[in-house]
């Protein structure tokens, strides 16, 4: 039942990925990664809340491993990084770790910051 | 030439990259096809991902092994898919289902970032410190390995 649902987040999660990834390119014509650093901080934020929230063990495998498992992506995070600095981006590759890696640790924090204000 | 020392032509974003005009066009005539090759790759992949995790369970303020394997498995498999799909398989789904499906839905940045904030929070910060960072340095050195040692093999 729990890999069911894992399975039901994840056929969700996955293209939002790759179709939030396509708006936001087809918005900013720039070569740093915009649409994967969305997904990865916005699907943080909510893994954040959801933990930080009283959900039934169902409501968490739909959401945590399935959703927000499949939203966010360390593949494309870090081929994308390899990549830039392939290609002499080398600011690029580098602002994209350290942004990463803040801004997501920064909305996970506030997820959790939220559920806790909004459950005591 | 780039710094890899030969020219390469793989996109710099993996799940989907509009400067490719392939990729600007693969959701006509119909999205369907791209969407369900992703859906169904992101399914399979997060599965094994969860499989792993149940097989790997790690106490409050332990490594989170499982999360750590998974993403650096997911990395160095994106490095040689990506090389391979650009230079030598070309049907159109691959990219879809292998690379945003399977490894998109494999790997995951969210559980990473929770993972590193609750063993901070149970008390193991050191921990907490150890496997952010051998998570993104083992992350960024197995996606580079993948992509130089294919693109060496299959580049000439």
């Amino acid at each position: 039942m729990t890999a069911l649902l894992v399975a039901l987040g994840a056929a969700i999660g996955a293209p939002l990925r790759y179709l939030t990834d396509r708006f936001i390119q087809s918005h900013h014509d720039s070569v740093f990664p915009w649409g994967t650093l969305t997904v990865n901080v916005t699907g943080s934020f909510i893994l954040g809340l959801l933990l930080g929230l009283p959900a039934t063990t169902q409501v968490t495998a739909l959401l945590g491993p399935g959703f927000c498992g499949a939203l966010t992506t360390y593949s494309t995070f870090s081929y994308e990084t390899i990549r830039l600095a392939q290609e002499g981006f080398r600011f690029y590759a580098t602002a994209n770790i350290t942004a990463s890696l803040i801004a997501a640790l920064g909305s996970a924090t506030l997820g959790l910051m939220l559920a806790q204000a909004l459950t005591t | 030439m780039t710094d890899a020392g030969f020219a390469m032509r793989e996109p710099i974003d993996s799940d989907v990259d509009l400067h490719v005009p392939a990729e600007r066009a693969e959701l006509r005539p119909t999205p369907f096809p791209v969407l369900a090759a992703i859906s169904a790759g992101g399914v399979l992949g997060a599965l094994g991902r969860y499989g792993i995790g149940v097989a790997l369970p790690h106490p409050p303020g332990g490594f989170p092994w499982s999360t750590f394997l998974v993403n650096i498995s997911g990395c160095l498999l994106i490095g040689i898919l990506m090389v391979l799909i650009t230079e030598v398989w070309t049907a159109r789904l691959l990219r879809p289902f292998l690379g945003v499906g399977v490894l998109g839905g494999y790997t995951t940045f969210s559980t990473y970032v929770l993972d590193i904030h609750q063993t901070m929070t149970n008390g193991a910060p050191t921990t907490a410190l150890l496997y952010a960072a051998a998570t993104l340095i083992g992350a960024l050195l197995a996606a580079w390995t993948g992509i130089t040692v294919t693109a060496r093999l299959v580049i000439r």
